[in-house]
């Protein structure tokens, strides 16, 4: 007797523990506005993306196409996979003095893991990060960015 | 019916053999590419072997050839759900070596973000393990709350998995001047999410009768094994190193070591459950009292450590990380070892598994929560 008794018992309990898992679910199924997912490609122009958000290094210019970056290649050794590669060329000025300057800052984007340690270790915070995050290309070839603008030049005052 | 099983194998009725399967290295419950070689009998595991390396990458030579700044950003790629913690080992580990002390705030922060990111990992572990039961609600409602966690991290620093943010020094971005309010915000809403997921799933009948009283781990063979973290406290190992050796600002809060000595699978989940109270009631004694100070030292450009050997361990949400530095006074390592938890953790699963049925296997292997990376390095 007892053992049915018991028998019985432990189908109801489990039938309840199963009711118990089943009210948290349908709280969730009727009131369904609350709990939505992001929409996501819909919803790009609503989309706040983190203001540290690591998306993509970048070399800003200002309106008059100048940047911070010396060419010093501090950024290229300190970036653990290869991803920067500096590419300086020699600017003799009306004195007749000798000065490095950037020809070429190449990023691998393909490469990067967005570690921030270029930018860190950047003296004249000339790379900044940026926030994108949609990098699909067609060709690989195209993830291979050249940072300062064709003409550009460094900006007046910065030094290394 | 055992008589009657060797009077047909007598009679050569039928034939009992022990026959191989392999699960994985693409299987779902192996939540990545671990290949277990299982040995049946019937439904019966004899013997189970992991089989690893499909994903072998080499970290341990490559961080030979870096500097220390630069290899606290590879050590976020082997364990990626306490990619917190893995850099801070190596953080720490540094410092030490330089004989340098951090600043108290860089130590509050530290401590929060680490148990953040226990509770992230060990709401992914829950999730998971319900998937592995045949439960997939479970799976939606552990990403929904993760989701908050990430969502800090990201605005903390720039990123939501291989964060980077422990550096020799400090950490890399100082906290966001709403840091303490989101915290508090999903802190307040995930105590109310916690026993929605004991109710879904903590007393589900299923779940139980498949957990309960299956596969013991006993304390003496947790220690022979090197098992350690929740799976090794669920047989009453104590080996929280937070407790034990604190490191960071854990010497600073009261939390209790959730211990057990029963060992078997519904145990470990339980005691991963109970952590995750342990880790609000931290972040909870430490939000308000971040004191002001500077987030990071000012480090040398090129950090030589002096010539000797460094060891620093760190509890992460799946046991003890080691992180072993030779250094011969260079920029670069001689030599790093790293010692993982998932690495020992998985070689108890043989001796536990043995004698019982290849669905136990599944559970058993969720509740060593086994993130691949971590194993394979
Ligand atoms: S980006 Fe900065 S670190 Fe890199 S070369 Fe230019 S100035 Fe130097
Ligand atoms: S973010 Fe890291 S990986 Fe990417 S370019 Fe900078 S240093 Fe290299």
């Amino acid at each position: 007797m007892k053992a049915i008794y018991n028998y019985i018992k432990e189908i109801l309990q489990g039938i309840w523990t199963l009711i118990t898992g089943m009210r948290v679910t349908a709280k969730y199924f009727f009131t369904p506005w609350k709990h939505v997912t992001q929409q996501y490609p819909e919803n790009r122009e609503t989309l706040k993306i983190a203001e540290r958000f690591r998306g993509e290094v970048i070399m800003p210019h200002n309106e008059n196409n100048e940047h911070k970056c010396t060419g010093c290649g501090i950024c290229e050794i300190n970036c653990p996979n290869g991803s920067i590669e500096i590419i300086t060329k020699t600017l003799v000025n009306e004195e007749g003095k000798k000065k490095r300057a950037i020809d070429q800052h190449i990023y691998h984007l393909g490469m990067c893991t967005f570690c921030n340690l270029c930018i860190k270790a950047c003296p004249t915070g000339a790379i900044v990060m940026d926030q994108t995050f949609e990098h699909a290309v067609w060709d690989r070839t195209l993830l291979t960015k050249v940072l300062n603008k064709p003409g550009s030049k460094i900006m007046e005052g910065v030094k290394e | 019916m055992d008589e009657l099983k060797e009077v047909m194998i007598a009679n050569d009725e039928i034939r009992t053999d022990e026959y191989l399967i392999n699960m994985g290295p693409q299987h779902p419950s192996t939540h990545g590419v671990l290949r277990l070689l299982v040995q049946l009998e019937g439904e019966i595991v004899h013997n189970v072997q992991p089989h690893i390396g499909y994903i072998h990458s080499g970290i341990e030579k490559m961080a030979e050839s870096l500097s220390y700044p630069q290899l606290g950003h590879l050590t976020d790629r082997m364990d990626y759900l306490s990619a917190i913690q893995n850099t801070e080992a190596v953080a720490l580990c540094v410092e030490n070596a330089l004989q340098v002390e951090v600043p108290e705030r860089v130590k509050y922060i530290r401590t929060i973000m680490a148990e953040l990111s226990r509770l992230a990992s060990h709401q992914l572990w829950w999730c998971v393990m319900g998937m592995d039961m045949g439960a997939l609600t479970t799976f939606f409602y552990g990403l929904r709350d993760r989701e908050d966690i990430l969502d800090i991290f990201e605005e903390t620093c720039g990123a939501r998995l291989t964060l980077n943010y422990n550096i020799p020094g400090g950490v890399m971005f100082d906290i966001y001047p709403n840091f303490q309010r989101d915290v508090k915000a999903f802190i307040k809403k995930f105590k109310t999410k916690l026993p929605e997921y004991e109710r879904l799933l903590s007393g589900n009948v299923i779940f139980t009768e498949r957990t309960k009283g299956v596969a013991y781990l006993s304390k003496e063979d947790a220690i022979a094994w090197g098992v350690t973290g929740p799976t090794a406290r669920a047989s009453g190992f104590e080996c929280d190193l937070r407790k034990h050796r604190p490191y960071s600002a854990y010497d600073k809060v009261q939390f209790k070591e959730i211990l057990s000595d029963v060992g078997d699978t519904y145990t470990r989940y339980q005691v991963r459950m109970a952590e995750m109270w342990e880790s609000i009631s931290i972040i909870e004694q430490l939000i308000d009292n971040i004191p002001e100070g500077d987030f990071a030292l000012k480090m040398k450009g090129v950090v030589k450590l002096p010539e000797g050997e460094f060891y620093q361990r760190v509890e992460t949400a799946r046991g003890e990380f080691g992180v072993f530095i030779v250094s011969d006074g260079k920029k670069n390592p001689y030599r790093v070892k790293f010692r993982s938890p998932g690495f020992s953790n998985l070689f108890a699963i043989n001796h536990i598994a043995k004698g019982w049925k290849i669905a136990d296997l599944v559970a058993i292997m969720s509740t060593f929560d086994l993130v691949i990376p971590d194993i394979d390095r």
